[in-house]
């Protein structure tokens, strides 16, 4: 399946916009996609191992969290996940970050 | 949203004006009249602020009220269009002012040179019909939320970073607001640092101009508003997609309401206060103290510190760990080895592992935790040049550019 990495994170994708991986499940996708690029599973998972709560990961244009089995729920290879990334830019020159 | 009973009247120079709304069905003289009855507030007028109030304004939207405390800029005139090569200089909120009535003679603006704080946010929510978010950090975004939750006013809200862009209308009484969305807002270290920085300057125009669009159809009460709904643009390969939102019953600010009035924005994002040296997520966000000798066990060099040594011919080794889009615009002529991928290519480091190095990048953080990611592959010897090639600009070689 292909899973839309956004602007912030592409940095760990080498730069790819989207990444295939094989899977099943979102759980899998995921754990996939982070085995593949190993320097995002800090930022999308816990050390536990548990998805962010300010990641949002979409499955087509459904939240992953309102699915009833939500992460375990099967995918298809036509299937396309989206992360979701917190931005709040607007006027970048004030953020206090790169002045 | 608008009170329909009593709208003002056009005058003929302003029927002539907006004819070319007047002969739409879908906005009409009614719709003409409801716009010019509406009061809409630009929570800051840069990126997105810049052409939403500028539009709103030619629209005919009746009071326009500007949020900004900030000062002109050149840089901002990359993107901030509201903003002028004459009015560098001048309080945005003066100098937008001033473009807003050159444009439209009618246009009330309402100048709040401040802040948006807890403490002022409501007061001033209160006197307008629609709030139209064009922050720029997360504290105001959650700040402006709940703001308009508590308030009840909807939110136009637009988000930028590099070439992407979100949309989306919030705190409407049936659909989600932000919160329901993100719950809480990215620790600060895993926030883009400045290396991810940057945007492209139309890409504001084009969501700015999709705010001002919902803001136009929330006052009309036509079509279907982005409520519930969130609209991704994404510039580079020009798609938009929208995806589904869904409003949580368990969110504290619209689903369970326990959030009863503003709290301390920079507490919930975990950011301290200006000035406190902190853990590295926060240190990340801003600058190192240049003051502090050692920072998490990290020496501190100064620039002065570092040029005594290249003078005397005891340079130590020093990495350069910003990105190369960065390195094309002004190096020290040093390797360079972005921080992201650091880890991946310490190899790529040429000096043993008890040889000194200095880690420099733009202006301090980014190096800071390279130097500790480097002292964790084991090098010992590792310090932070602090101030960045910034402070080298400033103070060593004033020829250098600064970006
Ligand atoms: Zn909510």
């Amino acid at each position: 399946m292909e899973i839309h990495i956004p602007t912030p994170l592409r940095a760990f994708t080498d730069r790819q916009e989207t990444v295939s991986v094989p899977a099943t499940t979102v759980a899998e996708g995921l754990e996939n996609l982070v085995q593949k690029h190993s320097a995002m599973r800090a930022h999308l998972f816990t050390p536990e191992g548990k998805l962010r709560s300010f990641v949002n990961v979409y499955l087509n244009d459904e939240d992953v969290r309102y699915l009833p089995a939500k992460e375990d729920t099967t995918v298809a290879d036509t299937d396309e996940l989206t992360i979701i990334p917190s931005i709040a830019g607007g006027t970048p020159a004030a953020a206090g970050c790169c002045r | 949203m608008i009170d329909t009973t009593n709208l003002p009247k056009l005058t003929n120079e302003e029927i002539a004006r907006y004819s070319r709304h007047l002969i739409l069905p879908e906005v009409g003289m009614e719709g003409q009249q409801k716009l010019k009855a509406a009061k809409v507030l630009c929570v800051g007028t840069g990126g997105l602020g810049a052409p939403l109030a500028l539009y709103l304004t030619a629209a005919g939207v009746g009071t326009i009220g500007l949020v900004d405390f900030d000062t002109v800029d050149e840089s901002n005139l990359q993107r901030q269009i509201i903003h002028s090569q004459s009015t560098v200089g001048k309080l945005k909120v003066d100098s937008a002012e001033i473009m807003l009535k050159g444009l439209n003679k009618n246009v009330n603006v309402v100048k709040h040179n401040t802040m948006l704080t807890s403490a002022n946010a409501l007061e001033i929510f209160k006197d307008y019909d629609v709030i139209a978010d064009g922050t720029d950090n997360f504290q105001t975004r959650y700040l402006v939320n709940d703001a308009c939750v508590l308030t009840g006013k909807p939110n136009a809200y637009g988000s930028i970073f590099r070439f992407e862009g979100q949309a989306s209308v919030f705190a409407t009484e049936e659909g989600p607001c932000y919160r329901c969305l993100y719950p809480e807002p990215p620790p600060p270290g895993l926030v883009p640092s400045c290396a991810e920085g940057g945007v492209l300057g139309i890409l504001p125009g084009l969501v700015g101009v999709i705010q001002a669009t919902e803001v136009i159809k929330l006052i009309l009460g036509i079509g279907e508003p982005l409520i519930g709904r969130l609209l991704l643009v994404d510039a580079l390969g020009m798609s938009f997609r929208t995806l589904k939102l869904r409003k949580n019953p368990e969110c504290p600010a619209c689903g369970t309401h326990e959030i009863k009035q503003l709290i301390d924005y920079d507490q919930f994002c975990g950011i301290e206060k200006p000035a406190a040296v902190g853990p590295l997520e926060v240190s990340s966000h801003g600058k190192v103290d240049a003051s502090a000798a050692i920072v998490e066990g990290i020496p501190q060099m100064s620039v002065e510190q570092l040029k005594a040594r290249m003078d005397a011919g005891t340079a130590p080794f020093i990495l350069d760990v910003r990105e190369p889009h960065e390195y094309a615009i002004v190096n020290l002529g040093v390797p360079q080895i972005p921080v992201g991928s650091l880890p991946d290519r310490i190899a790529e480091i040429p000096v043993a592992k008890d040889a000194e190095i200095v880690v420099h990048c733009k202006s301090g953080a980014r190096s800071q935790k390279a130097s500790l990611a480097l002292k964790q592959a084991g090098f010992t010897n590792v310090s932070n040049l602090a101030g960045g090639i910034l402070a080298w600009a400033d103070r060593i070689d004033p020829s250098l550019p600064k970006y």
